[in-house]
């Protein structure tokens, strides 16, 4: 416990060196990964090459990936772009096939019904199919959330710091310590990462608990005279 | 002028036919009804009056202009149209979902929320149901949902696609009436696909009886058809060939009640006869004498 007052400081800073790895993948991932996962979702032949390049960009080993990335992208070694890139590449792996399957659960007759409505496509994909996507993206983004957090760790192997400089510093310093403050920190930090994420789902997706309400909260919607604009779309 | 079809086709890449050459002219303001089993394109036939379906050949005309040269996303804005399972939007709210259509284009939210609220009124829904999601209702109350959806944009041309199919009797008996109310009051152009018989004799002005590949078996009012069926197979799909639809009268009911019977002994309505006596009846009492031959108007007057 010492140990860990003592190093406060240091420990935070890695934590703060690890989120601007692990946040910058995990959005950047999201958001290119819904464009090819709606491709994925709307033809076959984008869907089975997409979801098989994702399987196999998810097989190749985490280190591998970090000491190839800057020979690939001609970076320099110890650039913390590397460790984005590398996390970034297994965060569209995992989260191209869930957005192909949160744009295939969207239902036909609503889809159908919105354009007899008169949505254009383009209006269909940003008030309809997106929103109507969001509970499976979201259940995809927790799970990229969660492994790009546990997998930003491989990056204090090329030297690029975050909390998994903890485990290296413990291996070479015979300190196990050091090795189970890392693992908290990580778990911890993956825990914030998931709770911050469903509440944004829960803030933009209110249609989204539950078909039936709670007798509180239907006297809440009945009271109110309209509903503010949470969706803003 | 009302809507024309003009020898219109539909083949699909595979080779399938869907509709081989079909013409009708669809009357303004009334009710026109699709009716045949499936696979006899009904459904498809409606998709081509807002192009969700274009045809491989042929015309069709909405008073007069062809409406292969109207832009699809704007020729659907100006057409109501209402599905089964309603269709509609589960992430927005009821008020949003009637809604729908004029905020697309362009007004303003809260005067599109104002009318919107007007409507539900308009089809029967209690205001109080405004904030819900389309989860939190019923199907019936979707399926009303859905049609002041249709109405949002206050469209000359409401089409239907078996709005009714999914929900249980006693509330398409309901939605049924409600339509025919609604009918009366704001008389849109309305063209209605189904597969019930009855409810196409309830709701029709004009009914069309197709056959597989959109071909027309007979196009006629109920009475006409009902009285003169062209063929074995709208004889048979009436129900008259099975004698569903000759009713004698059988034994007395309470007071002046006639109990009538079908061919096959099964009752299959009620006549008010004076005395118990059906001779004495005016004939052509009500514009279709749907009370004694139609079933799904007594659970209605019920």
């Amino acid at each position: 416990m010492d140990w860990v007052l003592s190093h406060l400081d240091e420990i935070w800073a890695l934590t703060v060196a690890h989120v601007g790895l692990a946040a910058p993948a995990i959005l950047l991932g999201f958001a290119a990964s819904v464009p090819l996962g709606y491709f994925a979702s709307r033809s076959r032949v984008a869907g089975s090459v997409l979801l098989t390049i994702g399987n196999i960009l998810y097989t190749i080993p985490g280190i591998a990936l970090v000491v190839l990335v800057p020979v690939a992208a001609g970076l320099a070694i110890l650039n913390p772009l590397n460790v984005v890139i590398a996390l970034f590449l297994y965060a569209i792996a995992i989260m191209v096939r869930s957005a192909s399957d949160a744009f295939g659960s969207v239902s036909a007759d609503v889809r159908q019904s919105a354009a007899a409505q008169g949505f254009s496509p383009v209006q269909r994909f940003w008030r309809v199919e997106l929103p109507l996507a969001g509970p499976v993206l979201l259940a995809g983004i927790r799970v990229v959330s969660v492994s790009t957090v546990s997998l930003t760790t491989v990056g204090a192997l090329v030297g690029i710091p975050n909390l998994g400089n903890l485990f290296t510093d413990a291996f070479q310093r015979q300190f196990p310590l050091e090795a189970v403050v890392g693992l908290v920190a990580v778990l911890l930090l993956a825990a914030v990462f998931d709770v911050v994420l469903s509440a944004i789902g829960r803030l933009l997706m209110p249609w989204n608990r539950g078909t039936s309400v709670r007798g509180r909260d239907r006297a809440r919607l009945e009271a109110l005279p309209t509903r503010p604009n949470v969706t803003g779309v | 002028m009302g809507i024309e079809f003009h020898h219109v086709r539909k083949t699909y890449p595979d080779g399938t036919t869907a509709v081989e050459d079909f013409s009708i002219t669809i009357p303004s303001h009334s009710t026109t009804v699709f009716v045949g089993s499936s696979g006899c394109g009904k459904t498809t036939l409606l998709r081509m009056i807002n192009r969700m379906v274009d045809p491989t050949d042929g015309q069709i005309l909405i008073d007069g202009e062809d409406v292969s040269g109207i832009e699809p996303v704007a020729l659907r804005r100006r057409i109501g149209y209402v599905m089964q399972n309603s269709g509609l939007l589960p992430h927005r709210t009821v008020v949003d979902n009637v809604a729908t259509v004029p905020v697309l284009t362009g007004v303003p939210k809260t005067k599109a929320r104002t009318a919107a609220l007007g409507l539900l009124d308009r089809v029967g829904l209690d205001r109080s149901l405004a904030n819900r999601y389309p989860g939190q209702l019923s199907g019936g109350q979707q399926q009303r949902v859905g049609v002041a959806r249709g109405l949002a944009a206050d469209p000359n041309i409401l089409l239907m696609d078996e709005p009714f199919g999914a929900v249980d009797p006693i509330v398409r008996d309901e939605l049924q009436q409600e339509l025919l109310r609604l009918q009366r009051e704001i008389g849109k152009t309305t063209v209605f696909v189904t597969h019930d018989i009855d409810e196409a004799f309830l709701l029709g002005t004009q009914v069309v009886i197709l056959k597989r590949g959109g071909l027309i078996a007979q196009v006629g009012s109920p009475a006409e058809i009902l009285a003169h069926p062209a063929d074995d197979f709208v004889a048979d799909f009436v129900g008259a060939k099975r004698g569903k639809r000759r009713l004698t009268a059988e034994q007395q009911g309470q007071g002046d009640d006639v109990l009538l019977v079908d061919s096959s002994g099964y009752p299959a309505g009620l006549v008010a006869a004076p005395g118990g006596r059906l001779d004495l009846l005016p004939a052509g009492s009500g514009p279709k004498s749907r009370s004694i031959s139609n079933k799904t108007d007594q659970a209605g007057d019920a």
